[in-house]
């Protein structure tokens, strides 16, 4: 993007981060902003959000039709769908790291390795098969709620009971 | 107007949508370094409503409040679509699909997620708690017990070409195809 920012944030302090190894075990918490914003920086994830809430229900992607398709393999579509949002997103990470893109911020982009446990096997399997019961990953759950499916919420109460059951007994499963 | 109206309202092609979703790994990265994911918002839920002192759930939710945002969009975005952009009656589906379903007396398709299945009507059958609630309860649990879900492994850890990652997508895809073969025909006719 801009090549002349040459300025660098002031890193704050590190502060003390207790939280930061157990949320770092799960891949999608470990996003460590230095910068402080108002609550009001976060409507642009709001926004992104309703975009994509739309694409869900325009593209389909929320039709309980469509994932048993996907799994009966009897249609292209939802193959598609994923194929080439993975091209395009690490075709779009690999420009970022290639020409050190920054964040609006100015903060450099970070990637977080994820390390392998058996979670991923098992973990994987049990929410492979709750998908083609529900016809829904997590992000449609929400999209199909809004779309009018009301019935949808006790699905997306059920889903947030199994996450904490899982949080409950994750020191006895296997990792 | 009416005519983007009416092309916004057809349902869109996969080489329209999936670029669309896509570029989302971008747009969250550069608008403050956030990894796409959607699963992890029913941790933070379960962080802010109800932590319990269980050490998984015991950090600084407010940290992660982008991604409820993100998902509060997802719903009302869902809203929007529905509202203004409804698709073309009766949903499109492949045909073998379709006489597989008629016999379950799966006819109703007026509605993406099929009244047949999906409705208030169905939580207090047995076919309805199994495919709501019992598969509700295997997307949370599964998801966490993963790391991710098809937005955090399939796409954004795919995308920045992570071996765990496909290993649980490998799952995901395999868990769902024994699920569609050997589970759902049995629970669609109970």
């Amino acid at each position: 993007m801009e090549k002349n920012i040459t300025h660098t944030i002031p890193q704050q302090a590190e502060t003390t981060n207790t939280d930061f190894e157990v949320r770092s075990l799960d891949a999608m918490c470990v996003n460590e902003s230095q910068l402080e914003h108002k609550w009001y920086h976060k409507i642009k994830y709001w926004v992104a959000g309703v975009l994509f809430g739309i694409i869900l229900v325009k593209a389909e992607v929320i039709s309980w039709f469509r994932i048993q398709e996907m799994f009966r393999l009897q249609s292209f579509h939802m193959y598609g769908i994923i194929g080439s949002a993975v091209v395009v997103g690490a075709l779009s990470v690999f420009l970022i790291k290639r020409f050190k893109i920054k964040t609006i911020y100015g903060e450099d982009i970070v990637f977080h390795p994820k390390k392998f446990n058996k979670g991923q096997i098992f973990g994987g399997l049990m929410f492979g098969v709750g998908w083609a019961l529900t016809g829904a990953c997590p992000g449609p759950l929400f999209a199909q709620f809004g779309a009018g499916a009301t019935a949808v919420i006790v699905t997306l109460l059920s889903a947030i009971a199994g996450t904490w059951v899982y949080a409950y007994l994750r020191e006895k499963l296997p990792h | 107007m009416t005519h983007l109206h009416t092309l916004l309202s057809e349902p869109w092609p996969w080489y329209v949508a999936g670029p669309l979703i896509g570029l989302t790994v971008p747009l969250l990265l550069i608008m403050g370094n956030k990894s796409f994911g959607i699963s992890s918002s029913l941790r933070h839920i379960c962080a802010a409503c109800m932590p319990a002192n269980i050490p998984f759930l015991k950090y600084d939710w407010r940290k992660e409040a982008w991604n409820l945002f993100f998902v509060a969009g997802i719903l009302v975005g869902g809203f929007i679509a529905g509202s203004w952009l409804p698709g073309p009656e009766p949903v499109e589906v492949h045909p073998d699909l379709a006489e597989d379903l008629a016999q379950y007396g799966i006819t109703d398709y007026s509605k993406l997620v099929p009244s047949d299945l999906v409705s208030w009507d169905q939580v207090f059958t047995l076919r309805g708690f199994i495919l709501m609630i019992v598969g509700g309860f295997l997307v949370g649990f599964g998801t966490r017990y993963a790391g991710g879900c098809t937005s955090g492994h399939a796409i954004m850890g795919l995308s920045t070409l992570q071996w765990p990652s496909l290993v649980a997508v490998i799952c995901f895809m395999a868990g769902g195809f024994f699920s569609t073969h050997f589970l759902v025909p049995y629970i669609l006719s109970l």
